[in-house]
């Protein structure tokens, strides 16, 4: 496991230097510089602000810089907010945004594992047709569809939720539904057909004639052998979430870490998009090689690579 | 041997020939769509689908009101029956959006059909006036055309490069598998957000123009570039697993070049896995649009596409007035596509699965 590790450890600085790389290049390639934006400034102050950001220099000096200063997690000054370091933007909004993608991953979890198991145990019932029919509209209909619909019912129809902000428990209910209600319907269709496949073999027989009780069939014996596909969607999942994360903090207006990668992107703030772009990456890839790792835990006959 | 023995060999075989007449050999595809029509679901997802996209194709010629047209009288009107404004030929390239071409005369068979009567606003009407249901169905061409070209384009790409890197194997194969990894790990919305922000860039869309490509299609070519992994990889499980065959085999002993056994023998079996996986992408592309348009990254006004209306309609949303309709009416449209999509893939991958053959 160790060498396993040590290997991915490997890829992962490779892996970091090259994305990194084409983002920085990508990033000055982009003909508009970040002054492009403003009125015109005048000559004096425009040299000014370049030599603060250091983009005076030749593009190789440039590029060993930000290298040098990534290697000591320094990510540079903002071109646009012109009082923040990236590193102060991030500490901001990450731990936001992170909740909210936790909320929403473990509610799509959760749910979707209680609804496949249910769908499965229960095959061909009312509640398998139902949950299944809700599940295909979950994947079908775009999160944010959901989420003006919900908002239109329950924030402004009925006034069960508030409508946007962040801070109290109850401002996370809708917003990490509305993420996770896609995740939930794969996860439920996963599970189910896992299920199905773990209860037709004969170790599960045996367990029932044995006297055991469905519950303690399906939750002691059935589940670890369910779990293997779940648990390997959870890698996209993720990646998923980071992605419907963007749309869903704009609709609730929740000061996480999206506002920042859409406002760089569209504004060419060089630094942060380039912080951003490591934090998605980092986290990404953080979260595949735990999904790898887990597969030993969960099924013994697999053998890491 | 005698005659009477010949002949009864004679007699035996030509029983064997009647029955072997009566049997009917199946195709795969005539076997898969056999086992897909019993599917009612899938079967009315493409009858559906079909309809939408012709629908969508003929669109100019629809007695639907202009989708730009502004009219300031109308704003924000409620879903109604009642009689909508007659049509102005004169400013029909305004008021339809249209640069010429075969859209304008689709627009002139419509104008001489049906004159100057349209069907009223029976999805409302959104801030400046404009129809919500003909720009629903102006919105369906460009959200189709996207999610259908994006993913041609992530066909091409993604089938190639998985038989290619499936056929070579070995050291080929695993710098090619460690590209896609390392691609995999980047969230496509950071790749798609650069170079958006750099093709919308004035200096390099005016190159770009020169080129007679304009911001559809290069939004095409970015969903298309991002979608060809799993496509890749996909592809390239099939062939690693059919490489080994006896035709294959069979091609190589009588001298076919690698590139010809690839494409000629591999890839057109590899075609049933592939046409599941599109009819799976078409959704997830224009979900993909719809979320970039939702964030103001997509498409741009004026041309029209669902998640671009979604995104309009939510904007509008006040605890004041409620203007469901703007919301509602095209997350219908975008749901109801969606879904059948999905379906009608659910369908085709039961339906050209070969372990089910003549089941």
């Amino acid at each position: 496991m160790i060498r396993f590790l040590a290997r991915r450890l490997i890829w992962f600085v490779i892996t970091i230097w090259v994305v990194m790389s084409v983002s920085f290049l990508l990033a000055r390639a982009a003909p508009g510089g970040p002054f492009t934006q403003e009125r015109k400034l005048p000559p004096h102050v425009e040299d000014a602000w370049r030599e603060k950001y250091n983009l005076n220099d030749p593009l190789i000096v440039q590029y060993v810089n930000y290298f040098v200063n990534l290697a000591q997690f320094d990510l540079g000054l903002s071109f646009k907010m012109h009082d923040f370091t990236v590193n102060e933007v991030i500490a901001a909004g990450f731990p936001i945004s992170a909740s909210l993608g936790l909320m929403a991953l473990l509610f799509a979890l959760t749910l979707g594992l209680f609804a496949g198991v249910v769908s499965a145990v229960r095959r061909g019932g009312f509640w398998d047709l139902s949950l299944m029919a809700a599940a295909t509209v979950g994947i079908a209909v775009p999160s944010f569809v959901i989420a003006s619909v919900l908002i239109l019912l329950f924030v402004f129809t009925w006034p069960v939720f508030p409508a946007a902000g962040w801070g109290q428990p109850i401002n996370m209910v809708l917003p990490a539904f509305c993420l996770g209600a896609p995740y939930a319907a794969y996860i439920s269709r996963l599970t189910r057909t896992g299920m199905l496949e773990v209860l037709s073999q004969d170790y599960i027989r045996t367990a029932y004639a044995k006297g055991l009780s469905t519950r303690t069939v399906v939750l002691r014996h059935a589940m670890k052998g369910a779990m293997l596909p779940v648990v390997s969607f959870l890698g996209p999942a993720v990646a998923g979430i980071i992605v419907g994360s963007l749309v869903v903090e704009k609709i609730f207006a929740i000061p996480g870490l999206g506002v920042h990668l859409v406002n760089a992107a569209t504004l060419n703030d060089y630094t942060m998009m380039l912080g951003m772009v490591l934090v998605y990456t980092v986290l990404l890839y953080g979260m595949n090689t735990l999904v790898d790792l887990s597969y030993r835990f969960i099924d013994p006959r697999v053998e890491l690579e | 041997m005698s005659n009477a023995t010949g002949q009864h060999e004679l007699e035996k075989y030509a029983a064997l020939w009647e029955e072997a007449q009566g049997v009917q050999g199946i195709s795969l595809g005539q076997d898969a769509w056999r086992r897909l029509k019993r599917n009612r679901g899938a079967v009315i997802s493409l009858i559906g689908l079909v309809s939408i996209a012709l629908l969508a194709l003929l669109t100019p010629m629809l007695p639907l009101q202009p989708p730009q047209r502004v009219d300031t009288e109308r704003i924000f009107a409620p879903p109604t029956f009642a009689a909508a404004p007659a049509v102005e030929a004169e400013k029909v390239d305004a008021h339809f959006g249209i640069k010429g071409g075969i859209n304008l005369l689709m627009v002139k068979i419509r104008l001489a059909v049906f004159g100057e009567w349209s069907v009223p606003s029976i999805c409302g009407t959104d801030e400046l006036g404009r129809d919500t249901l003909a720009r629903i169905f102006w919105g369906a061409r460009v959200s189709l055309a996207v999610g259908i070209v994006a993913t041609l384009v992530s066909l091409v790409i993604g089938v190639s490069y998985g038989a290619v890197a499936g056929y070579f194997g070995g050291r080929v194969d695993n710098v090619m598998m460690r590209i896609v990894d390392m691609l995999y790990s980047v969230p496509f919305i950071c790749v798609v957000i650069m170079l958006v922000s750099i093709l919308n860039d004035k200096a390099v869309k005016a190159v770009l123009e020169e080129y007679g490509i304009n911001q559809i299609a290069i939004f095409f070519i970015i969903v298309g570039a991002i979608y060809w992994l799993t496509m890749s990889r996909v592809v390239r499980g099939q062939v690693i697993s059919l490489k080994n065959e006896q035709y294959i085999e069979a091609a190589r002993t009588i001298g076919a070049s690698r590139l010809r056994i690839i494409f000629r023998h591999l890839v057109p079996n590899v075609l049933s896995v592939v046409i599941v996986y599109l009819t799976l992408t078409i959704p997830s592309v224009m979900l993909f649009e719809a979320f970039l348009s939702f964030l103001g990254l997509g498409v741009k006004a004026p041309e029209v596409s669902w998640g671009l209306l979604v995104n309009q309609g939510f904007s509008v949303i006040t605890p004041i007035k409620v203007y469901w309709w703007l919301v509602l009416f095209p997350g219908l449209a975008l749901a109801m596509t969606l879904y059948a999509l999905n379906f009608l893939g659910d369908g085709l991958r039961d339906a050209l699965d070969p372990r089910l053959k003549n089941k």
